[in-house]
């Protein structure tokens, strides 16, 4: 039974390393990378059963009990992320097939999907740090290829710079791993925690944690985000909406593994760092979201926000934060591709990206403009939808942990995050409409089904709560208490 | 042998962060090569230089060397191997595509 956990990454592989040899049978490319996607949420979507009733499981790879081998572990944190991820990116899929264009489709678009999703779902899964890397890999290599693939005069000058800034991150990400090697002696995460446990978290462990906080945040980012801006808004549309979703989200994925199993013991120091470098990201990701006049800039200055605002949860670090931090981070996700996907294709129909230039959109298209609307008011946590309960958990954490400054900049976000979408709402699509019957350019089919499919699971998720909160509940424990990951890895024997 | 392989890190640390900080475009790229070398070497140090046998049954009966290290350079290599060579075939493009090779050229303005 749990060799099933390893599909989510397997699966993506081979059918990647197939679709190369189907490059001229476009229609088949798309009904196979669709069908894989689909297959991978069904299984994790088991997985994630599976593991409500029997605690967490893992595969040891060729039988190399831990601490020796390399493993999968699935507990329930990890498994709500590969079911969100999947289910976006088929949604994602299900944009491009009506708008990526030919050329993309021939250049091998979907095995590089697939590849980037093997490596986002493998770093979820892996309870190895150096597997972690392995994967982080993995991701980025085919995340490199769909920036730049296209080959504009200026998608391939920001994939260089992001191509070098996470080449740079990388190596610190060994660095880390080196130090954090030289010091335990050992790679696994469960047994990376009991071992930091054994010795107490003395400054030495401090400063490699805090070395781990600077490599994730660079992938997340959080704080160091300035290189973010630039590349998620030159790729085409359907695959800033994968980056948006997915990227960042798994380097919030390390952080929290990172800082709640292998060194949650010195949170003086390294939560109280991570709280500082979420304040700050929020006030910036604020500033950029106010004086951005393009939406692309808009946008991209929304995801940080996000971030920020998720790794205040982890900041606090009581159990309501941590669980209005999963909750939001699953809403972030499905959110943050609907909002690129439509940012998009808002671009695609008036052929401009300033948003004043814009106008009267709804006219043309009000479906569009209505789930426009509906987004808007999940990211800023109008009730029924998704956003609601995660930010009112995170806020009750705050409250508890008596962290009022993040509290009050968390909630202030949200009023900016509001302010700059509905300035977007109110100048490009209320007003005399730009587009005149004659030149209209319809919403393709895929496309306009992939936000009706998005919203759809917005909706859900915010007045189905209830219904989730059962695994949340699970993954929050977990987090909470790393000693049931440690058993469940080093104790449970085959 | 430690302190001297650590010294060599150093060296070659300041080298390639050198080379990173410089304008032009295959500079940078040397430089990663160069830093991803030095945490190869760093690696190797910390898991502990050549401390005993071959970590095979059959042939000792231990102490054995840890044979970790050497599985985690020959993955960093791979790795940092294809990510140079896709980063050297990019920089290519971006030079004919772009017309320059100088990072201060290819900042690129955020409303143009």
């Amino acid at each position: 039974m749990s060799n099933i956990i390893v599909l989510p990454l397997i699966i993506p592989i081979i059918t990647a390393v197939i679709l190369v040899f189907l490059r001229e049978h476009i229609m088949l490319q798309r009904v196979i990378s669709f069908l894989t996607m689909i297959f991978i949420s069904i299984i994790s979507f088991v997985l994630l059963e599976v593991v409500q009733t029997e605690g967490i499981i893992k595969i040891d790879f060729s039988g190399w009990l831990p601490p020796f081998g390399i493993l999968f572990v699935a507990d329930s944190f990890s498994l709500l992320l590969v079911l969100t991820a999947s289910i976006v990116t088929s949604i994602c899929l299900l944009y491009a097939f009506s708008t990526i264009g030919e050329s993309h489709e021939k250049m091998f678009f979907y095995p590089f999907v697939l590849f980037l999703i093997a490596g986002v779902n493998g770093s979820f899964l892996t309870g190895d740090i150096f597997n972690l890397f392995v994967c982080f890999e993995v991701m980025l290599l085919a995340s490199y290829v769909l920036v730049a693939l296209g080959g504009e005069k200026v998608q391939l000058r920001e994939s260089l710079k992001y191509v070098v800034i996470n080449v740079v991150a990388s190596w610190m990400f060994l660095v880390a791993l080196a130090y954090l090697y030289g010091t335990v002696k050992t790679l696994n995460m469960a047994h990376i925690a009991e071992r930091v446990a054994e010795v107490g978290q003395d400054p030495m462990l401090t400063t490699v944690a805090i070395l781990f906080l600077v490599v994730f945040s660079l992938k997340a980012g959080l704080l160091l985000f300035f290189w973010l801006p630039g590349s998620y808004s030159v790729p085409p549309t359907a695959v800033q909406a994968l980056f948006a979703a997915l990227l960042t989200k798994v380097g919030i994925y390390a952080l929290f593994r990172t800082f709640t199993l292998m060194f949650p013991l010195n949170p003086e120091v390294t939560h109280t760092l991570i709280g500082i470098m979420a304040g700050i990201t929020l006030i910036a990701g604020c500033m950029g979201a106010l004086s951005g006049r393009d939406i692309y800039t808009i946008a991209t200055y929304n995801v940080i926000i996000g971030v920020g605002f998720i790794l205040i949860g982890l900041a606090v670090g009581t159990e309501e934060a941590i669980s209005g931090a999963i909750y939001y981070l699953i809403h972030d996700i499905i959110a943050k591709a609907l909002l690129f996907l439509i940012v998009g294709m808002m671009v695609y129909l008036t052929g401009e990206t300033v948003v004043k230039k814009m106008s009267g959109l709804i006219r043309n298209y009000p479906l569009f403009g209505w789930i426009y609307f509906l987004v808007m008011l999940a990211l800023t946590g109008i009730p029924p939808f998704s956003g609601f309960v995660g930010k009112v958990l995170i806020g009750i954490g705050a409250i508890e942990g008596e962290n009022f400054i993040l509290l009050g900049i968390g909630f202030a976000s949200s009023i900016i995050v509001l302010y700059s979408l509905l300035r977007i709402f109110l100048a490009s699509f209320f007003g005399e409409t730009i587009i005149s019957l004659e030149d209209e350019k319809k919403i393709p089919k895929g496309a306009l089904s992939s936000f009706v499919l998005l919203a759809i699971i917005i909706v859900f998720i915010g007045v189905g709560a209830e219904s989730m909160s059962g695994y949340i509940d699970n993954a929050t424990r977990t987090l909470m208490n790393p000693s049931i990951y440690i058993e469940a890895i080093l104790k449970g024997g085959q | 042998m430690e302190s001297l392989m650590i010294v060599l890190v150093g060296i070659l640390v300041s080298v390639g962060t050198y080379l990173v900080l410089s304008r032009n475009i295959i500079r940078v790229i040397v430089g990663t090569a160069i830093l991803s070398h030095a945490v190869h070497l760093l690696i190797l140090t910390v898991g502990g230089l050549k401390k005993g046998d071959v970590p095979l049954l059959s042939h000792s009966g231990g102490p054995f060397t840890d044979a970790l290290p050497q599985a985690l350079i020959l993955t960093a290599i791979v790795i940092s191997f294809a990510v140079t060579a896709f980063l050297l075939v990019l920089a290519y493009r971006t030079y004919v595509t772009n017309g320059s090779d100088d990072f201060q050229e290819l900042r690129g303005m955020s409303d143009e």
